[in-house]
């Protein structure tokens, strides 16, 4: 079929060499993903360890509600996300197109709740570099860097979704051009991947950030 | 004179002439044409490094070093260092001689990703211009390392620059290492299984595993100096409740393993050397090719003996120390058995043999010292000296410098389809050597009476030693223009090589030189063991009609 033809790259023998390929790409393209996230929290497990109290003191000024309303926004995602991939698979053009739009208000909808907690940390004096301020004065060091790494975390995270959302985007627009078919369907596979593991690390964020001796 | 040379022509189609013009060269995936792209900017990149390490050789021909200022003396360091380890010795051989020749090795069109590897070109020209700019702006004077809290809030230099021209090069690395580890898996001829690949593609395997996992480390450790320096957030700093001590094991752990990364690839060369130039299989491949990853393995496990003078506790130290000591054994396997391949081989010494010789030695040497700055207590006299200095340069320099040289002298006839002058090549494979020794074993001595590290002026009783290391640097330089030059000549006048003119075994010595753009006319599948010379008649044949001729075929025809 021409479509295939068009479909494999010059250099792969055949499709089925080209999806092993693609998809062992991804999957070390996220060990390098683990690497580099793993050195800010391997900067955070140091710190909370030399300063337990006031990083619990200092994630009490979070907004816990909104950030477990984050994490279902999250997770709620994942689930669109794995059902587009299931209907790409299924050749179910109408639905894989409405899972990734779900997907990406889902994904908006994330950014969107992060922006107002940021707006508010702003308001707050809670942003390192900018007027920041936090009582009592002598926690301030301290409670500094828990903030830093909070924003350092959680925007590293912030533009890997909004990578995430340029690459939806693009699955979107093909999508619409029918290119996802059952003999097809790598790039939304392999997204569904990226994406998932997004997902995976806020769930890590959240509690090491937002639950910090929560129920004292 | 054998028979093939007199119907030796130029391929009529090649990767060099499919395509003129800057687009055709700028645009391109063919990961021949990104190697040479990676050739013109490394070799850029190694003179402007070199540029920095003459003026410090001119500044220490005198105690008082008051040919520049202290200030401007640790830029000079600090950018010889930077321009050296990130944007020459890294990339050098895999970006290079791998991008060439890891495809061809194992029989495949092209990388798996042809558009990421140009992609990790414009990186690393992208990340190295940024590093570019912050030395014509006056510089860094940190050292290479970037130690906190100097480089995180007090230097006086650029260095949110240079570091995010590190961190912007890392992605370069990255995609390399990706795109070396996909390919190796997925895309190996029929019948290439592991245990035929050259070892060459199993040393690229394990330091793509490096790249993989040790380069977004550092990313992190250098994005967090510059966070540290911009918004004054104390990570690193103890007076803004910081650790100093948290930025070295982060800087570390990237940074020796990526000493593995630069002398790996130049095994894997050494590799593909001895056995062509012994005419006799390499001896113990399995062990070599595990000796690769061993390296790989226990290089991660070691980046606390960077720190033993930095109040490491010294149970810590004690456990680094072992674990170091661990690490040679690997490379000593290595090297064992690229001795066992020698013996009893027909041994001739043409220019890339007598780099892969000047590896082994040079290398050991380097090794060696290693193990006296492993060991805990003579570390501490020696740590921060020119000691440290000297072995690592012999490492770097007499190692892996000198695995990208034979390489470049190895495979330049496949590269370029012509052969250049053996006699001025062996020349300057001589000068190279007499330079580096004259330049670098002083330094070992030097140390060891006492001579710090990084300062621009020293007691007059050094002055001597340090002389003779001026002096074999200059000859040392000329050991590296004469290469240049002869190369260039050779793509123009040279004799034309023909596809295999050592000869070599190897899946890219049986396709022409230059290569077509697709590598293989027809897919090869192989049958054959690696550096198998004895099943090989027709190298056999070669060999003897060099020989009838008393010459070898580089000599001219």
């Amino acid at each position: 079929m021409s479509e295939s033809e068009s479909i494999l790259r010059g250099h792969f023998r055949d499709l089925p060499q080209q999806r092993a390929t693609a998809t062992l790409g991804m999957w070390i393209f996220m060990a390098t993903e683990i690497m580099f996230f793993g050195g800010l929290f391997l900067t955070y497990t140091v710190n909370r360890a030399a300063y337990p109290g006031i990083f619990a003191e200092a994630s009490h000024h979070l907004n816990v509600v909104l950030g477990t309303v984050n994490t279902a926004v999250l997770i709620c995602s994942s689930m669109t996300m794995a059902m587009a991939v299931y209907c790409s698979h299924k050749g179910r053009q109408k639905a894989l197109s409405i899972y990734l739009i779900l997907t990406m208000i889902l994904g908006l909808g994330f950014l969107g709740i992060k922006a107002a907690e940021w707006t508010e940390h702003f308001q707050h004096h809670l942003v390192p570099g900018f007027n920041f301020q936090f009582s009592p004065a002598a926690a301030a060091g301290p409670a500094q860097l828990y903030f830093s790494l909070y924003f350092a975390m959680t925007g590293m995270h912030a533009l890997h979704m909004i990578i995430g959302l340029g690459i939806l985007t693009f699955l979107l627009i093909e999508s619409f051009r029918a290119r996802y078919t059952p003999e097809y369907n790598t790039p939304v596979e392999l997204s569904g991947i990226y994406w998932h593991f997004v997902d995976i690390i806020w769930i890590y964020l959240f509690p090491l950030l937002y639950l910090i001796d929560i129920h004292k | 004179m054998s028979s093939s040379a007199q119907t030796l022509a130029l391929p009529r189609k090649n990767y060099l002439n499919e395509g003129y013009g800057v687009k055709s060269w700028l645009l391109t995936t063919d990961h021949k044409r990104i190697a040479l792209l990676y050739l013109v900017v490394v070799t850029f990149f190694f003179f402007v490094g070199g540029f920095f390490a003459v003026l410090i050789r001119i500044n220490l021909l005198t105690p008082a070093g008051t040919f520049v200022s202290a200030e401007t003396y640790n830029r000079l360091f600090t950018m010889h260092g930077i321009t050296m380890v990130f944007f020459f010795l890294i990339p050098s051989i895999p970006a290079v001689l791998g991008n060439f020749l890891i495809p061809m090795m194992i029989g495949a069109r092209d990388l798996a990703f042809p558009r990421l590897n140009l992609l990790s070109w414009y990186i690393y020209v992208a990340g190295g211009l940024f590093t570019l700019y912050s030395q014509l702006a006056g510089g860094v004077d940190t050292g290479w390392t970037f130690y906190t809290p100097l480089s995180s809030v007090y230097a006086n230099g650029h260095v949110v620059a240079a570091a995010l021209g590190i961190f912007i090069t890392g992605f370069s690395s990255i995609l390399t290492g990706l795109n070396f580890i996909v390919t190796i898996h997925t895309m190996r001829a029929p019948g290439m299984t592991w245990f035929r690949l050259p070892l060459f593609v199993w040393t690229h395997y394990a330091t793509s595993v490096i790249f993989i996992l040790g380069t977004p480390v550092i990313a992190i450790a250098i994005a967090l100096v510059a966070m540290e320096r911009i918004f004054h957030i104390g990570f690193f700093n103890p007076a803004w409740g910081g650790d100093p001590i948290l930025f070295q094991h982060l800087f570390w752990f990237y940074s020796h393993p990526a000493v593995y990364i630069m002398i790996l690839p130049a095994m894997g060369v050494v590799s593909e050397i001895v056995p062509t130039f012994a005419r006799k299989r390499l001896f113990g491949y399995h062990f070599v090719a595990a000796a690769s990853f061993g390296i790989a393995v226990i290089g991660f496990l070691v980046w606390g003996h960077h720190m033993f003078v930095s109040s490491e506790s010294v149970y810590s130290a004690m456990s680094f120390s072992f674990l170091s000591y661990l690490v040679a054994i690997p490379s000593a396997v290595k090297v064992f058995n690229w001795m066992a391949t020698l013996y009893k081989g027909s041994v001739s010494y043409q220019t890339p043999m007598l780099y892969a010789m000047g590896f082994i030695g040079l290398f050991v040497i380097g090794g060696l010292t290693g193990l006296f700055l492993a060991c805990l207590g003579m570390d501490v006299h020696v740590h921060d000296t020119y000691f440290v200095i000297a072995h690592f340069h012999y490492i770097m320099v007499g190692g892996a410098v000198m695995g990208y040289m034979g390489g470049l002298h190895y495979w330049w006839p496949k590269i370029s389809g012509r052969l250049y002058s053996e006699s001025l090549a062996k020349f300057a494979a001589l000068v190279l050597f007499v330079g580096f020794n004259l330049t670098f074993f002083p330094q070992f001595v030097l140390g060891y009476m006492g001579m710090p590290r990084r300062y621009h002026s020293y007691p007059p009783e050094f002055q001597v030693l340090n002389v003779m290391s001026t002096a074999g640097a200059s000859i040392l330089g000329i050991g590296y223009l004469l290469p240049m030059a002869y190369f260039i000549w050779s793509m123009r006048y040279g004799p034309i090589a023909g596809p295999n003119p050592w000869p070599a075994t190897g899946l890219e010595w049986q396709t022409s030189s230059p290569p077509p753009p697709e590598n293989f006319e027809v897919t090869p599948v192989v049958t054959w063991e690696p550096y198998d010379f004895s099943g090989r008649p027709d190298l056999m044949a070669e060999l003897a009609a060099q020989a009838r001729a008393e010459r070898p075929v580089s000599e001219g025809q």
